[in-house]
């Protein structure tokens, strides 16, 4: 008997592809003049389509794919459910420490794994969908989008007039120029769940977030995995010691790591892929039956005809905006993946609504004082806020850590996760909040307080006094807080008892 | 190993040193002078270790282990063999650039194991160097004078620098230079003062205002410290400088000094020691000492439904990690200048409980009591010679100060402190 849980239903798929991009559908007469044209329909286009909707202004969001982009077709969606599976086996292969007995190898079906993933999929695009925006009153126009001018875009043969515009065309994966790859047949974050079997032998090239998320997700399903990562260290724009313990951790799941390492070559083989590679001066060769790419993104600027729209670009770094997100026209606005170099989900929602808010209800809002958290998926997760110690450096800003160690709180303990830390970085001399760097199993959750603290202006000192729920794991930011305030107390009863008189 | 452990503090300190001191002696080409990484059947040698030999030679004359005339024979023969030596591009030359490859061939001095073109190691070499260039100032020891300063103003500091504001940790003549930079507070100190020292190809000043910049000031198990894992990275440098009272522009920021921040680092090995989150055996406040160093290998156990990884030779560190349960068993004595009392009290008690951790009273490099069954723990075969020669040595500045003695008279070290921003104190 089947479990309901791991029941797929049938239309699950074609449910999803109807929220998404309806097979028979048909674009509206466009109006005389949009108040907002919207390219591009994931996670920046969508939330700015929402909310322009609802303050009351005419919108056109325009998609030449599906709705919800990278994020929620082959990104942030289908990769966690998949990493939630993995995790449960993770879990599995530490039962015995929870007094449980499981099978060595528990028996896996990935036919059900991605069935799950597409069921959660479905679930989850129903809020954005064709039906619930059309309801609200966006119009939706799928087909390619070019600008004509500074105020008009074509789709397809139909002109969109607009007094404003976001581009919110994303990002997509960037292919290596590794001789010899495009003969593999690899795949990339766009097309790695499209995948029948599970590989018994993948090679994620490169050591971003994305490449360890589903590198140690693969490995706990069952594949051989190596992960090539051309730097000394995964997570360039992490610190150090955070970058250490995933590399630790992946070590233990059976990831086989090789970093310092690049792959100069590839070639194909009685059916098989092998990955030449070199590190320092030796070479090697890493045999896969599949190749995962994840070697950043670049955003999607080209054949949108922006020089007719003067919004200045490079293919590199994307469409130039200033602090208020606004192009180099006036009218047009960049949101997501297409213009940040934060390309995260979140970041791309966020930079929307405010591009929003600038362009249609004449605020003055800056991205620089949004502090946008970020997290990758690991086991433990991995998560940051604000300034590392290191940016602060670099502004001559005076900063110290106050660090609790997961191992020192008794609710990591109580769930045996207690792997990680929790920074939060201040100036020294205040109690002001730089930033955190928050090593977890659920780190994804507790840097969410941080960013509430911080966007409130919380220091330290109240954070010390604002009482938490016992046993809980965010209690490492308070345990962090209370460090300070004991230095402070420390601090100031040492400068009066030195006071003179 | 009982008398050891009846005997005076001073006593079983001077033993220990002694001890350590003739490693240095009984594994030593007669040849080239060149000193073996490990008391390891067909080690090679590690230039490092040379380094902590030259500088231990005027430790030995003082407390009457040599002869004056017997250091500076051993003396000139290293500085003698490192000044003939063929440095090239070739893959087999002893060095390049006036640095040398981490591992040599004790017989010949050649390349082996296709190693790297060292920094690090070729700093700690150079800094014995003119520890003996410094120490031995007699008329007939000018020889020692003269190649000792040609060694060091050879060495060429800002080609290391590659066109950049850091400073690379290697290089090999069939890749050029690695990847791998400096990042965060570690041993690299005297790396970068004996570079910037230099009157002849000196790093760039930008170059330690850049590693300053990736050093982390931590409230950690509560303490505030400048944050590296692994115990030996707050020793190394302070082997042959006295940082006391001396402070760069990052110190001085912080109101604290290299010394103290030793001293910190100490009390939070020990707290961590104390609190022992993973529940390895034997933990304590005075049983610690994580550091680089020798493991049991990379191999897993299952202790308590828990998996436990050990590692083989690898930097361990506190409290981030990597800890296996491994310590260095000779690393709670080379603490002594900083935590005299700690530094005793763990080593003692380390030698009454697990006594085998120091055969023929020298430490071993690694003693891993959680990986037990029923053979008293893992411990590391023989001994490595970077461990003796930093116990030689920190013993010695506890008593006496010599080494520091030697180097505060040095030019190129005061210089290359100047220009590192250190002020204050001795300076």
């Amino acid at each position: 008997m089947q479990s309901i849980t791991s029941r797929a239903k049938p239309d699950d798929e074609e449910t999803f592809l109807r929220r998404v991009r309806p097979e028979d559908w048909k674009n509206p007469v466009p109006r005389n003049a949009y108040d907002f044209a919207i390219v591009g329909a994931g996670p920046a286009g969508l939330a700015a389509a929402e909310s322009a909707v609802r303050l009351g202004f005419s919108v056109a969001l325009i998609e030449r794919n599906r709705m919800g982009g990278n994020s929620l077709n082959v990104g942030s969606v289908p990769s966690k459910a998949i990493i939630r599976t993995a995790r449960v086996y993770g879990t599995m292969r530490d039962a015995e420490e929870f007094g449980a007995s499981v099978p060595k190898e528990p028996a896996l079906e990935y036919s059900k794994v991605m069935a799950r993933m597409r069921r959660i999929r479905m679930r989850i695009s129903e809020y954005y969908s064709v039906h619930e925006l059309t309801s609200l009153g966006v119009d939706i126009f799928f087909g390619s989008a070019g600008f004509e001018s500074t105020d008009m875009l074509f789709v397809g043969d139909a002109p969109v007039y607009f007094k404003k515009a976001l581009i919110a065309t994303g990002a997509r994966p960037r292919v290596p120029d590794i001789p010899g790859l495009d003969r593999t047949g690899y795949r990339t974050s766009a097309t790695i769940f499209e995948m029948a079997t599970l590989p018994k032998r993948l090679v994620v090239i490169g050591g971003g977030p994305l490449g360890c998320e589903l590198a140690q997700a693969f490995r706990r399903l069952g594949s051989h995995v190596t992960i090539v990562q051309k730097h000394p260290k995964f997570l360039p724009r992490e610190e150090r010691d955070a970058a250490e313990i995933l590399s630790r951790s992946m070590a233990r799941d059976g990831v086989e790591i090789r970093l310092n390492t690049a792959v100069v070559r590839a070639r194909r083989e009685n059916g098989t892929n092998i990955l030449e590679t070199i590190n320092n001066d030796v070479e090697s060769d890493i045999q896969a039956d599949e190749i995962l790419l994840s070697t950043g993104r670049a955003p999607n600027v080209e054949e949108l005809g922006l020089e007719a729209a003067g919004v200045e670009f490079d293919t590199v770094q994307g469409i130039k905006v200033d602090d208020f997100l606004r192009s180099t026209n006036p009218n047009v606005y960049a949101a997501g993946d297409a213009s940040l170099s934060l390309k995260f989900t979140n970041a791309a929602q966020s930079s929307a609504r405010m591009a929003v808010q600038n362009a249609l209800m004449q605020e003055n809002l800056r991205w620089s004082n949004s502090p946008i958290p970020w997290c990758t998926y690991c086991d433990p997760e991995i998560a940051h806020i604000g300034l590392h110690v290191w940016e602060a450096r670099q502004q001559s800003i005076p900063i110290k850590s106050f660090t609790v160690m997961m191992h020192d709180v008794d609710r990591a303990i109580t769930d045996g996760q207690d792997i990680g830390f929790v920074k939060i970085h201040i100036a020294e001399g205040s109690d002001r909040i730089l930033g955190a760097t928050i090593v977890a199993s659920r780190a994804s959750e507790l840097i969410n307080e941080m960013a509430v603290i911080m966007s409130a202006g919380i220091g330290m000192k109240a954070l010390a006094a604002v009482a938490h729920t016992y046993p809980a794991q965010s209690e490492a930011i308070m345990l962090a807080a209370q460090a300070y305030k004991r230095e402070f107390d420390k601090t100031t009863e040492e400068a009066a008892r030195n006071a003179p008189g | 190993m009982g008398d050891l452990t009846r005997l005076s503090d001073e006593a079983m300190t001077v033993q220990l040193q002694r001890a350590a001191f003739s490693y240095l002696i009984d594994y030593a080409n007669g040849d080239t002078g060149l000193v073996a990484d490990t008391s390891r059947q067909g080690s090679p040698c590690s230039i490092a270790v040379v380094g902590f030999a030259l500088s231990c030679y005027p430790i030995a004359i003082r407390n009457g282990w040599l002869s004056r005339a017997d250091a500076v024979a051993r003396t000139l023969k290293v500085l003698r063999f490192f000044s003939r030596s063929t440095l090239s591009e070739a893959p087999d030359a002893t060095g390049y650039k006036g640095f040398y490859y981490h591992f040599l061939d004790m017989q010949t001095g050649k390349r082996v194991w296709q190693c790297e073109l060292s920094l690090i190691d070729t700093a700690l070499l150079i800094a014995g160097v003119l520890v003996a260039g410094c120490y031995f100032d007699g008329d007939n020891e000018s020889e020692i004078r003269e190649l000792a300063d040609a060694l060091y103003r050879r060495v060429d500091w800002g080609w290391a620098q590659n066109g950049t504001s850091g400073v690379s940790q290697g290089w090999k003549p069939e890749c050029g230079f690695l990847h791998y930079g400096w990042e965060g507070y570690n041993e690299a100190t005297l790396l970068y003062v004996l570079g910037l020292g230099s009157p002849t190809f000196p790093l760039t000043p930008a170059g330690y205002v850049t590693w300053e910049l990736t050093y982390q000031w931590e409230s950690l198990l509560g303490r505030d410290v400048l944050y590296s894992g692994p115990l030996f990275t707050h020793l190394f440098s302070h082997a042959w400088i006295d940082f006391r009272g001396i402070r760069d522009a990052f110190m001085r920021e912080k109101a604290s000094d290299y010394f103290e921040n030793t001293k910190s680092a100490i009390a939070i090995h020990r707290e961590y020691g104390e609190r022992n989150p993973y529940g390895f055996e034997a933990y304590s406040r005075n049983f610690w000492g994580v550091t680089a160093g020798d493991g049991p290998g990379d191999q897993e156990m299952r202790e308590n439904g828990r998996d436990r990884r050990f590692f083989g030779y690898m930097s361990r560190g506190v409290p981030y990690g990597p800890d296996d349960g491994t310590i260095a068993p000779w690393a709670m004595l080379a603490t002594l200048p900083f935590a005299a009392k700690a530094a005793l009290a763990g080593t003692r008690r380390l030698l009454d409980r697990y006594p085998q951790v120091c055969f023929q009273n020298r430490f071993s490099s690694g003693f891993n009591p959680t990986m037990s069954g029923n053979t008293g723990g893992w411990l590391s075969d023989g001994w490595y010679g970077l461990d003796q020669g930093l116990l030689v040595m920190m013993i010695e500045n506890h008593r006496t100060g010599l080494i520091w003695k030697i180097m505060q008279h040095c030019g190129y070290v005061r210089d290359g402190l100047k220009r590192a921003g250190f002020e204050g104190g001795w300076l």
